[in-house]
């Protein structure tokens, strides 16, 4: 098996996604990564440490904009050339782009929205999570390149403690309908805090908070947990919370990493909605709360109680 | 100038997959995916009261029609299903093959896709198609103008907004946050009846029915698990230390 | 003195459904024949239209572009369609003529056998099938898979669908009804207009043929402003059911009385239950109360989660699984309840809407095909050239009075009231009914709107199972499995008093199956607030009968049935 790695990055800084999925392959085998932008070939060094043996760098002015047809130009010509038969990316609105033009590019199978990877009886498995993650489809591929991308958060960005690794330039003519596209200009201001749908951490407040003003209490947990503030229908219909915010069957459908509910019993029409949130951690005080039976944590108590403190404790925490 | 609209028609109500094929059970009921009803809008926004033709094109059964007819309600002037029994199952691969053949057959300035099926079965299709049509595309469009012949998308990513400008002809796959798509009037549902709708068959648009569906296809479904028990599942009772309790519980999971 | 339901009467006048048509002439959209309601009714209706006029160009000429437009409520045909349902085939026969046999229509097979028990909370005495409940000839159905099969039919026959479309306004003009305004969609919940406002639309026609079913907004409108109310006051009986996929396949269909509904007159507690096998691994179960009841903390939504725990239902159903639930109200007023007049100027009255059910037989099905067949008759005879359309819209309401629908639902007028006595008094009597073919009467008892009923209050709710997710459900879950997804911010369509007793509004908070209303705070005068969520509704119309009033909420919203 030889596996390459899509090493995305922003902002002068490899994304933790891309690092996990590295860390990932690197425990399935030897693993390669490509890095593509311009004056990037610093950034190489780095992934070592989660277990890159070699780093491909495309390093031009050209390849600078975060745009998805060149990076296809570059991992076409890394993969023919290296003879990689895997290749592997973090899911993100770039890499999702750039690893779906790679497998029309080179024919190959995408296996997409992926959970895990696997050595399975001598093939290699893809776990994807379907229909509100009620159920697991083993996925496989009939051919190679085998391409595949991992759902955020999949993997930790664990190092694995390796060298530093081998850097090779990769000199690349990009194709002339890749270079048709162009960014005109870029908005990263950083906003009062992710909408619901960005957000890697939720807290969402339901009718146990009592009363609007409650909702206070989410927000500054939120605040504290740089997350954003989501609700459930029936507050939204009491007009405690604005539609937007609204989560589940008629609502946004959302999966951060993790979900704090406060006040919410768990009616499907929610469940649905945020069922596929990495860690849930709920608060209520109804014992019997559907709720609790997918929750990670369920803490049976009163919200007005719990949250001051524990949006204190996380304050001091990140103080500190 | 003619934009080309691709939809899909998804399964209605609660979804399941077939343990004998495990593929997605189309035989029930299905609508158009509502994230292409976006792009239907946006496609009817951008064409007002221009000469532009709108053209929905899909892939799938014969009951797509359904979906398609809704979409022609809306305001498109045309549609176009491709239809074939050798083309059930197809991936990416075969899809984009298909599709692209069938676009290419069409020859329209501006394709568009919405942002992702709401059958949970993918989200990725537009940079394929792109690339086998070889024109530029840009995905997650928050905004799009087109003037002259080019275009202007302000693209929603991760880190915030692009704008993007791209030269005709062109593939864009829309967000749902740039519009609030239309309800059919009426007179658009009682018209839509009238307007053409094609079916074709694979040999129609020129793939050999061994480049499209399981065969075409290079990725395959294995077998369906249920998914892993959520871990260790705790649930405490608040005796003055529950929030003391979480925070240990956010750091063990490295979430602080 | 009891509270009464009567007496917190909704903010709703009829009159505000009866308008002129306002769209500029060169704009309204003109059909020959509308249909309202994509039932089993309003289909016949559109499906024998579709007949007479290929057979009869001269006439289909008349009728313009489009000769049979139905517009219909639900995202489409079959999606609030829900009945028991064992059918008699002779509706459908008569629609179809030979071009199908029975067993070719789309059921679930033909009655094999059947049984009929009186319930106890452990026990089950079986007792012989009174004569009204025999079914040798009959078939179990999905209506709602009926009504997709239907609708393809309509369709091709030439009749224009329009899915996902409320009637709302019933367009008179010159005291002769000339159509219908459609709804208008894109409102937010205080009533203003969303980016992607579309409003209604009128639609005019020729004539008008309302088969709206059960609690039918137009048919009531339409009773009010024509002034067609009948000898006595509709009454209605509320059905929740569900569908099961099961391991083992039920052979027949089975038939309860007794527990969990409670026998002490008064309670009022009129009703039973179903289990109809649908093929092999399928089978259907529900619950069926009348809306006289008084208790309360009655709920039919949660006494069929209590039947489910019976030890013979259990066993029925042990390694199953639900895979939908819906509720709907049954009018039950029989013939004393019929319409002065089943049509009005420029107007056709229709199945369930007016009341076409024999509850004695639990049958309402092939009254309805038959009647919107006749309906078709009628119309067509009305717009033929030369054609008298007075007269020919009165020979419907001669036809289905002088038809089997009339014969049928006079043989067993008395039988409501008769049951109402108790089951086993009742079942005796509705013998001696039936055997003499309605000769014998009991004489007519008072009878009174559902919503007069006297209150009480008994501690039933806390005998309800508590939901497990596996045999037993909670509401809103159940909400769920009827596919309803409605749009949560549209204006509330659901009109009740806002202030109404603490009894009131528990009445109507155990009674909905779909958790709409909610007992709200104390407002220190001695009411209570009621407080809604009509998102949840799946439109039964229990809340019409008990002292409310349903109005169409925006087409597309409310229940996607497709199995029941």
């Amino acid at each position: 098996m030889k596996t390459l790695v899509f090493l995305e990055h922003h902002g002068g800084e490899l994304q933790k996604g891309a690092l996990g999925v590295l860390a990932k392959a690197a425990s399935l085998g030897e693993v390669a990564a490509v890095l593509v932008g311009g004056g990037v070939t610093g950034l190489a060094a780095e992934a070592g440490s989660y277990g890159a043996t070699t780093v491909h760098v495309a390093d031009d002015a050209s390849l600078e904009p975060p745009l998805p047809q060149p990076r296809v130009d570059v991992l076409a010509t890394v993969v023919r050339d290296g003879g990689y038969d895997t290749v592997l990316f973090a899911n993100s609105v770039l890499a999702a782009d750039v690893a779906a033009g790679l497998a029309a590019r080179l024919e190959a199978g995408l296996n997409w929205d992926l959970a895990d990877l696997v050595h399975q009886d001598g093939d290699l498995v893809g776990k994807r999570p379907a229909l509100g993650d009620s159920v697991y489809v083993d996925v496989g591929w009939r051919s190679e390149p085998r391409i595949a991308l991992f759902r955020a958060g999949s993997f930790d960005a664990t190092p694995t403690g390796g060298g530093a690794p081998q850097v090779e330039t990769v000199a690349v003519e990009l194709e002339p309908y890749s270079q048709l596209a162009r960014i005109v200009s870029q908005e990263h201001e950083e906003s009062s805090g992710p909408s619901i749908e960005d957000a890697d951490v939720i807290v969402a407040g339901g009718r146990g908070l009592g009363a609007p003003e409650s909702f206070a209490l989410a927000e500054e947990l939120a605040r504290a947990l740089g997350g954003a503030v989501g609700a459930t229908r029936a507050v939204v219909d009491a007009g405690w919370y604005p539609y937007a915010a609204q989560i589940g069957q008629t609502g946004k459908t959302v999966s951060p990493k993790l979900y704090v509910a406060l006040g919410i019993s768990g009616a499907i029409q929610h469940k649905v909605g945020m069922q596929s949130s990495n860690v849930i951690v709920a608060i209520n005080k109804d014992p019997n709360a559907p709720i609790f039976e997918f929750s990670d944590l369920g803490v049976v108590g009163d919200v007005h109680e719990i949250v001051p403190k524990l949006t204190e404790l996380v304050q001091q925490r990140k103080g500190a | 100038m003619k934009i080309a609209v691709c939809v899909k028609h998804v399964p209605e109500g609660s979804a399941r997959i077939d343990p004998g094929s495990k593929r997605l059970d189309r035989s029930g009921e299905g609508a158009l995916n509502r994230f292409d009803a976006n792009a239907v809008e946006e496609a009817l926004r951008l064409k007002g009261e221009s000469d532009t033709e709108v053209v929905v094109v899909s892939m799938g059964p014969e009951q797509a029609t359904d979906s398609l007819r809704k979409a022609l309600a809306m305001g498109a002037d045309r549609a176009v299903l491709v239809s074939d029994d050798a083309a059930g199952g197809s991936d990416l691969v075969a899809t984009s093959r298909v599709l692209a053949a069938a676009l290419e057959r069409e020859g329209a300035e501006l394709v568009l896709f919405g942002q992702q099926a709401s059958d949970g079965d993918g989200a990725v299709l537009w940079a394929a198609v792109a690339e086998r049509l070889r024109r530029p595309v840009v995905s997650q469009a928050a905004a799009l103008t087109v003037e002259g012949g080019s275009l202007r998308v302000k693209r929603q990513t991760e880190f915030g907004y692009d704008v993007i400008e791209a030269q005709l002809p062109a593939v864009v796959a829309v967000s749902d946050a740039i519009n609030e798509p239309r309800y059919p009037s009426l007179k658009g549902i009682m018209g839509a009846k009238k307007k053409p709708q094609e079916i074709l068959s694979l040999g129609d648009v020129g793939v050999d029915a061994s480049e499209a569906g399981e065969t075409g296809s290079r990725t395959t479904v294995l077998a369906l698990a249920d998914p892993p028990q959520r871990g260790g599942s705790q649930k405490i009772e608040d005796d003055g230390n529950a929030a003391q309790a979480i925070v240990d519980f956010l750091a063990e999971k490295r979430l602080l | 003195m009891a509270v009464r339901a009567s007496d917190y009467p909704p903010p709703f006048a009829a009159g505000e459904f009866v308008a002129e048509p306002t769209d500029p002439v060169d704009e309204r959209i003109e059909v020959g024949v509308l249909i309202v309601g994509a039932g089993p009714a309003g289909l016949a209706c559109a499906i024998r239209l579709g007949r007479l006029l290929a057979d009869d160009p001269a006439t289909a000429e008349r009728l313009g572009e489009v000769p049979v437009a139905l517009v219909e409520k639900g995202k489409q045909p079959g999606s609030h369609l829900l009945s028991g349902a064992v059918v008699n085939p002779v509706g459908l026969k008569r629609l179809f003529g030979d071009r199908y046999r029975a067993d070719e229509f789309p059921s679930y097979g033909a009655v094999h056998g059947e049984a009929v028990y009186v319930l106890s909370r452990r026990g089950a005495v079986r007792i012989p099938p009174p004569p009204t409940m025999r079914n040798h000839g009959n078939y179990v159905f999905s209506l709602s898979r009926l009504g997709r099969w239907l609708a393809e039919h309509a369709e091709e026959g030439g009749t224009t669908i329009l899915p996902e479309t409320a009637a709302e306004k019933l367009l008179v003009s010159h005291g002769r009804v000339v159509g219908i305004r459609t709804g208008d969609k894109g409102r937010d919940r205080d009533g203003g207009e969303m980016g992607n406002f579309e409003p209604g639309a009128d639609l005019v026609a020729k004539v008008t043929v309302l088969a709206e079913g059960t609690q039918g907004h137009l048919t009531g409108v339409a009773i009010d402003r024509f002034g067609l109310a009948g000898a006595e006051p509709q009454v209605w009986e509320l059905g929740v059911k569900e569908v099961w996929k099961v391991e083992q396949p039920l052979r027949d269909v089975i038939h309860t009385m007794g527990w969990p509904l409670r026998r002490a007159t008064k309670y009022r507690e009129f009703g039973g239950s179903f289990l109809y096998p649908m093929g092999d691994d399928m089978l259907t179960i529900g619950m069926v109360v009348g809306l006289d009841y008084r208790d309360v903390e009655l709920s039919a939504h949660d006494l069929l989660q209590e039947l489910k725990t019976h030890p013979k239902v259990r066993k029925l159903l042990a390694g199953g699984e639900r895979v939908a639930w819906g509720a709907k109200t049954i009018p039950s007023g029989g013939f004393n309840s019929l319409p002065t007049r089943l049509y009005a100027p420029g107007l056709l009255l229709c199945g369930d809407g007016v009341g076409l059910v024999n509850i004695p037989r639990l049958k309402g099905v092939h009254y309805a095909i038959e009647s919107g067949r006749l309906a078709a008759e009628a119309a067509f005879a009305a717009l033929r050239p030369g054609g008298t359309p007075g007269q020919s819209l009165a020979g419907y309401d001669e036809a289905v009075r002088n038809g089997f629908i009339g014969h049928d639902l006079y043989e067993v007028r008395d039988m409501r009231q008769v049951f109402g006595r108790g089951f086993v008094v009742g079942g005796a009597l509705a013998s001696a009914m039936t055997a003499t073919k309605g000769k014998v009467s009991v004489g007519k008892l008072a009878a009174e709107p559902d919503a007069e009923a006297p209150l009480l209050r008994s501690s039933r709710a806390a005998a309800y199972p508590a939901p497990d997710g596996t045999l037993t459900f909670d509401k809103l879950s159940s909400v769920f499995a009827s596919g309803n997804k409605t749009r949560d911010d549209q204006p509330n369509h659901i009109r009740v008093a806002q202030r109404v007793p603490r009894e009131v509004a528990e009445l109507w908070a155990h009674m909905c199956p779909a958790q709409v209303y909610e007992v709200g705070d104390d407002d220190g005068d001695g009411t209570v607030t009621v407080r809604l969520a009509p998102s949840n509704c799946v439109q039964c119309g229990a809340i019409t009968a008990k002292g409310g009033r349903l109005t169409p909420p925006e087409g597309g919203s409310g229940p996607e049935y497709t199995l029941t």
